[in-house]
């Protein structure tokens, strides 16, 4: 199977490439797929407590071509977006910039899942303030 | 050194250039239709047959008569096991073979299934050998046949074919192996092994593609078949239609090559294939092989790359053409079933590489390939979550994953 261009440059160049202090209370971590499904993302992101703003994004990705791409792709999109702008993130737009074929949709929606789980992460450790505000 | 290396042998292999100058001649000057027995171009064409013939019979330890010319191994594992069921089916229902014989082995079984046999599908050991007394036990009055592959196509491990042809001679059961790895990579004897049947390919073997060969015993059981292809009764009618005389000139040329190089190749392959082992494993942490430490193919080498997965891996050596048990790389999105039935966990069937050297592999591309294997490993480990994990001391195993 001929890889997308974008999917390549991706994967020979994976952006934000790294992990964030998963115990910080400002860092998300989502970590989504399973080893034994031959996917496992793993997607971080930082948020400024004020502005809700993320600040910046790490993934690691265990997985194919498209789904190393995939998670690259959304730590770009995430970062400088809002919670509520990164939860709008839908994985077909992600399929649609990655040209990516049918038999590999279920790698964007890996990486919808990840941007989600370290949302829901995020919030989890702020759940009381947000109570008491 | 031409990139991408081709390891990948055991999916198939070039034309060997002196088999592909035997053929030349019978595309255009000597054209004739082996089965035109009236005239100097047929004669000539099934001269050519006869002689290929007994090129290939020759490095089995079989007869020439006891050769059928078939399209490819595909149709030579269809023809023994549905003849065979088809023949014998007033004898018994009962079919044995195991889970990790090729596809089409094990979808011809499949189908049988469906018309009213029984098939036992035996499991194999942790490296993918079957053993002669499973095959023992599961024989029954109403046994027919034994189909047990002689070589792995992605593990490479061989089986004890004379001890399970043994069983089968004392219990009166057909033998039959899928031959299409083993045939001139090891030696094999179709009298020594008690082999009643075995399936064979040229384009494994440096021959060309669309052609191969079922051997079927004549004597001490003499096999009957039911045919598939029926039409103008060629090959004793087990198998009509004009025969691919050239197609059968290289195959018959590149098995007396194998017949000729074959003990001193073998040699010069494994310790190429040895070389690529040790460089890795010296290299690289966490990796493993997949298949029998020394009952192998010698060109096979099949590795599990921990916390990488396959396709990945492939994708980012792209000079070197291997194959993977991951199952990004098939269309059914499961990792490979030999893996599997030898134990191997999916989770490092996903990062399986199979390599495959062969007659044209040198010591420059080994070195080469060891090379990339390993700096590509490297960086994929630096962008695995799981290699992350594994070295921060968590157990992969107790994490509750959310997979799909």
């Amino acid at each position: 199977m001929a890889y997308n261009t974008k999917v390549i440059d991706h994967y020979e160049n994976p952006r934000n490439v790294g992990s964030l202090d998963k115990n910080s209370k400002n860092v998300g971590t989502g970590l989504v797929g399973a080893p034994e499904c031959g996917d496992v993302m793993k997607l971080q992101i930082e948020i400024d407590e004020k502005t809700h703003v993320i600040k910046d994004a790490k993934f690691k990705t265990f997985g194919c071509g498209s789904a190393i791409a995939s998670s690259s792709l959304a730590t770009e999109w995430v970062k400088g977006k809002t919670i509520e702008q990164a939860l709008a993130i839908k994985n077909t737009e992600i399929v649609k910039e990655l040209s990516l074929p049918p038999i590999k949709i279920h790698c964007s929606v890996l990486a919808e899942d990840a941007i989600k789980a370290a949302i829901q992460d995020y919030v989890k450790k702020h759940e009381g303030e947000e109570k008491t505000a | 050194m031409k990139l991408p290396i081709y390891l990948d042998y055991h999916a198939t292999t070039p034309v060997d250039p002196e088999v592909l100058q035997a053929m030349i001649p019978f595309f255009t000057e000597v054209f004739g239709n082996a089965a035109s027995r009236n005239h100097e171009y047929g004669w000539t064409a099934e001269a050519a047959v006869e002689n290929a013939r007994q090129q290939v019979a020759k490095l089995i330890g079989a007869s020439e008569k006891e050769m059928i010319f078939t399209s490819g191994a595909t149709e030579g594992n269809n023809l023994a096991i549905q003849g065979v069921a088809e023949m014998y089916k007033e004898k018994g229902n009962h079919i044995i073979t195991s889970c990790i014989e090729h596809k089409a082995v094990l979808d011809t079984c499949h189908a049988l299934e469906e018309k009213g046999f029984a098939v036992t599908y035996l499991p194999v050991d942790h490296y993918g050998q079957v053993s002669a007394e499973s095959v023992r036990n599961a024989i029954t009055p109403q046994t027919i046949l034994v189909s047990i592959m002689a070589a792995n196509n992605e593990i490479g491990t061989i089986n004890p074919l004379r001890e399970i042809g043994a069983v089968c001679k004392e219990k009166g059961v057909l033998f039959h192996t899928d031959a299409v790895q083993a045939v001139g990579k090891i030696p094999m004897n179709v009298e020594e092994m008690g082999i009643d049947l075995l399936s064979m390919t040229a384009h494994k073997i440096y021959g060309p593609k669309g052609i191969g060969a079922l051997y079927v015993r004549r004597k001490n059981p003499r096999v009957r078949l039911a045919a598939i292809v029926h039409g103008g009764g060629h090959e004793r009618g087990m198998r009509s239609g004009t025969l691919n005389v050239p197609g059968i000139v290289g195959f018959g040329k590149a098995i007396e090559v194998a017949g000729r190089v074959m003990s001193e190749e073998s040699s010069r392959i494994k310790r190429l294939r040895d070389l690529l082992w040790d460089r890795i494993r010296s290299e690289l942490d966490e990796v493993f092989l997949n298949g029998h430490p020394t009952e192998h193919l010698p060109g096979n080498l099949n590795v599990s790359f921990a916390y990488v997965e396959g396709e990945s891996l492939m994708m980012g050596m792209k000079e070197l053409a291997v194959s993977s048990g991951s199952a990004c790389t098939s269309a059914s999105l499961e990792p490979s079933y030999v893996l599997k039935n030898i134990g191997v966990g999916e989770d490092l069937a996903h990062t399986s590489i199979r390599f495959g050297l062969g007659r044209f592999t040198t010591e420059e591309e080994v070195d080469f390939a060891a090379e990339k294997v390993i700096s590509t490993v490297r960086k994929l480990r630096d962008l695995s979550p799981l290699y992350e994990m594994a070295k921060e001391g968590i157990d992969l195993k107790s994490v509750n994953w959310t997979g799909h």
